[in-house]
């Protein structure tokens, strides 16, 4: 019995179990509460298909060796831009979905590119040049935000007539529309199909690649860079390549979480989003040198299931809303954990 | 006891969990002597200057058997305090200074002379004002000793290594009841007129009655400064004589001595003249520690040739640079055909393949699976074990028959784990080895670069690993260059052996040549071509 036990916390990880149990318990007094179950549910997959790829996009940058990606919120920059260009000329639908998709990538991917040169200069210390760089280019970016030549007076400031807005509503016909496409309801829960699909997509593109020639190598000059060029890999192409991965994974991954949360939020909004992101793929059992696919779902399943069920249990419980505390507690909290250990402990 | 020696080390064993690496050693050092004590890697040589320093190394694993004495007493040394007090000064290897700290810091660090203060007389000694004037005075006269012209109030930050030496010794001297100087390889790190200017200065201080244990591998350094040599292998003191009773050949040859019973010869005269495989023409490499500095030589298809030589003299450098893991320059023509350097994928695809004697640094994916150690490096480098998914274009790893690649290399190789899947870490350093073997036939090699394979592995499992590479000669042709420190593996291995001296090739001997051989070249006497 103590045996099976161990086996399986060794298996699942401490770390996971306990969350997994406490979301148990969570349902538990859900139920017992009369709170509406099935919405729960509904919201917690929307949630998963919101931020999932921008926790995918951690798996690369931690396979190519240079650590969890810090400075996500470059890409998320660059999904931000995608959005903004599409509003602007008023695209629509599936048609301006993929154009910001597209513009998010290559912005992303360009991005990424120098970010990963600069990564390469400060080995060993690029959590914490990313997420310095993160905040630098969050800052800078407010003065693009108030500058750049965006004529559309649904997003700028309506005094001045110059400068984007806070927030701005994203248009009716593009707004979920990846949560909407094929949804379909079972015993209450609203399956947001579309949405789901392209974070599987997602994942499934990146499993395949960790599975090429390519991608293998990558991994490898992570594990073991002289390995890696005793193997004949450029080891710093594979962490540029790492981090540009990872950063339009991240700008596409803002560009999905933008229409399913139907706003665009500009200025010190991207700020901390890299965070959860990080938070996610750590509770998923990754560590800042081991990272795979798997633990990135897991992670964010679990991760933004305890978020959108703890927040309306507690509620019913005690009075007041510490939902925004919650997740700054578990996501710090996770974070300094992993950070603290060096070996994954996910397997 | 009388007081005609300063030190004096009485029969001291020292075990390392159960493997014992000083076995009864006797060591006497005279006031103003200088005594030289050589051996080669893993000889013992570190160990002592442990117990002598009383490093917690030692006590941490349970201490060490027999006496130390100093100036006629009995001295209980438990930690490097202790040692320091008794009248030991010790120059280490690595240097123990800081950096952004003066010269004069450095030297009187934690010795400082002070003055007392206000705040001195209420809360006591710590907070003392220093004597900068004292220290400056010091610190002058202790590098006036070792003729160093350096400001003593200059930053070490910038300094040339050599300055940082002196700077070290200087420190030590400046103790007043220093009474024994212990040198640990104090020339490995500097150029050729700083380890002289060290060498006469070590000789000044000798002659100033202190006593002087230099320890170091170079034996023309140690030839021409000691007074006395003792020669340690394997834990064992070899002997004990005055520098005048013996001869550079007799010492080198001591030092490498026969360590183990010969594993039989090579067959000599075995035909291997299928002309050259490998031309390596004035390699320059620059691997810190073990610098190549033009060396020439040749390599016949189908031989197995021995590159030996002692630490710090570039046998490694050779392996390392041809695959393109240090910077080097030369020409590299392989079949003909010149292969670029610098290039590790180059090499690779020319058919060269490295078993690195680093294995967990470099030979190794730790934290991976046995099957994917062995498969890897070659799907990497020659798209090997790759299958298609469907029609697309993209290729992916082809699990199943990496499975059973691994599962044939285990039953081959008789790899002790408990399956394909396990980690390579949790094995022993020759099943680690083995693994490394399986991952460079995987490569399909022509020429087999094998540096030090026995480093690190027990006995049974050295033998293994010799006789696999001799198979893999044999059976498959593959032309093996190997690298090892043991000469007598070299020598049970090899048609031919290389032996390296300060970067160059010193000459090329025949396996059955004399032992005087051996020993002359790896002093740097120039050799005799085997052919």
């Amino acid at each position: 019995m103590t045996d099976s036990f161990k086996q399986l916390i060794d298996k699942v990880g401490l770390p996971r179990l306990t969350i997994i149990l406490f979301l148990v318990a969570l349902m538990v007094v859900a139920t017992v509460n009369h709170l509406p179950t099935s919405m729960l549910l509904s919201n917690s997959l929307v949630r998963i298909g919101m931020n999932g790829v921008m926790v995918l996009a951690m798996v690369p940058s931690v396979q190519s060796g240079a650590g969890l990606n810090f400075g996500l919120s470059i890409g998320i920059i660059a999904g931000l831009i995608g959005m903004l260009v599409v509003m602007e000329f008023k695209l629509v639908g599936f048609f301006g979905l993929i154009i910001a998709l597209l513009i998010a990538c290559a912005l992303g991917a360009a991005a990424g590119y120098l970010y990963g040169l600069v990564l390469n200069r400060v080995r060993g210390q690029e959590m914490m040049i990313g997420t310095y760089t993160g905040f630098s280019i969050v800052s800078g970016m407010c003065m693009f935000w108030l500058l750049a030549p965006f004529r559309n007076p649904e997003m700028i400031w309506v005094v001045g007539g110059k400068g984007l807005r806070m927030t701005l509503a994203v248009n009716d016909s593009l707004a979920q529309i990846l949560d909407n496409f094929w949804q379909f309801e079972i015993f209450g829960v609203e399956i947001p199909v579309g949405l789901l699909l392209a974070f599987g997509l997602a994942c499934l593109l990146l499993e395949v690649f960790f599975r090429s020639r390519l991608g293998v190598s990558m991994k490898v000059a992570g594990a073991n860079p002289v390995f890696a060029t005793s193997c004949g890999v450029d080891v710093d192409k594979m962490r540029v390549l790492g981090t540009v991965l990872s950063t339009a994974l991240g700008a596409m991954g803002m560009v999905i979480y933008c229409q399913s949360f139907g706003y665009v939020q500009l200025y010190m909004a991207p700020l901390m989003m890299s965070f959860p992101a990080v938070a996610s793929v750590l509770i998923g059992g990754a560590s800042a040198r081991k990272a795979t696919v798997w633990n990135a779902v897991l992670g964010t399943v679990l991760f933004q299931t305890l978020l959108t069920i703890a927040l309306p249990v507690t509620r019913s419980v005690i009075q007041g809303d510490i939902s925004e505390v919650a997740k700054t507690i578990i996501s710090n909290s996770m974070i300094l954990y992993a950070l603290t250990r060096k070996e994954g402990d996910g397997e | 006891m009388d007081n005609k020696w300063v030190l004096q080390i009485q029969n001291v064993s020292k075990e390392y969990g159960g493997n014992s690496v000083l076995k009864g050693v006797n060591l006497s050092v005279k006031p103003g002597e200088i005594h030289a004590l050589v051996g080669e890697n893993g000889a013992g040589k570190s160990t002592l200057m442990n117990i002598l320093f009383g490093m917690p190394v030692i006590h941490e694993t349970g201490g060490f058997e027999g006496e130390i004495w100093l100036n006629g007493k009995k001295a209980g040394i438990e930690s490097p305090k202790n040692a320091m007090e008794a009248g030991i000064g010790m120059v280490h290897q690595e240097f123990m200074l800081l950096p952004g700290f003066s010269v004069a810091e450095n030297v009187k660090l934690n010795r400082e002379p002070t003055k007392s203060n206000w705040f001195s007389k209420i809360s006591g000694k710590k907070l003392e004002t220093l004597d900068l004037h004292k220290m400056g005075a010091d610190t002058r006269r202790a590098l006036d000793r070792i003729e160093m012209t350096i400001d003593e109030w200059l930053p070490l930050v910038g300094m040339p290594v050599g300055h940082r030496q002196f700077v070290e010794i200087a420190r030590e001297i400046d103790k007043a009841d220093l009474s024994v100087l212990v040198l640990d390889e104090p020339t490995a790190v500097l150029t050729e007129t700083e380890a002289s200017n060290l060498l006469s200065v070590l000789k000044k201080l000798a002659e100033s009655g202190i006593g002087v244990l230099f320890i170091s591998h170079r034996l023309e350094e140690v030839y021409e400064i000691a007074d006395t040599v003792t020669v340690l292998r394997d834990g064992e003191m070899i002997a004990t004589m005055p520098k005048t009773e013996t001869k550079l050949e007799t010492i080198a040859e001591m030092m490498v001595g026969r360590k183990i019973k010969r594993l039989g010869t090579a067959e000599s005269g075995r035909a291997t003249d299928d002309g050259d495989i490998l031309e390596i023409t004035d390699l320059c490499v620059d691997m810190p520690g073990e610098y190549v500095n033009g060396a020439n030589i040749t390599v016949r298809r189908g031989e197995i040739l021995g590159i030996g030589g002692l630490a710090g003299h570039g046998k490694l450098g050779i392996a390392n640079g041809i695959m393109g893991l240090y910077p080097s320059s030369g020409t590299l023509i392989c079949d003909g055909e010149e292969i670029p350097l610098n290039n590790a994928q180059s090499s690779l695809e020319a058919g060269l393949v490295f078993l690195s004697e680093d294995r967990r640094g470099v030979g190794l994916l730790l934290d991976e699976s046995i099957e994917d150690n062995i498969a890897l490096a070659s799907m990497i480098s020659k798209k090997n074990f790759l299958k298609r998914v469907g029609p697309l274009p993209i290729s992916v790893l082809d699990r199943k028959s990496i499975r059973e690649h691994a599962d044939k290399m285990i039953s081959l190789l008789e790899i002790k784990c408990t399956g394909p899947q396990q980690s390579v870490r949790r094995l022993s350093g020759g099943n680690q080895q083995k693994v490394c073997v399986a991952k460079a036939i995987t490569m399909d090699p022509q020429v087999l670069l094998v540096s030090e394979p026995t480093r690190g592995i027990d006995v049974g499992a050295k033998e293994r690993v010799l006789s696999m590479i001799k198979k893999l000669n044999r059976e498959k042709g593959i032309t093996v260059v190997m690298i090892s420190s043991e000469l007598q593996e070299l020598r049970s291995m090899c048609d031919r052996i290389a032996i390296m001296y300060k970067g160059t090739i010193c000459g090329v001997l025949d396996p059955d040549a004399p032992d005087a051989e051996f020993g002359f070249c790896m002093a740097g006497k120039g050799g005799i071509p085997s052919d």
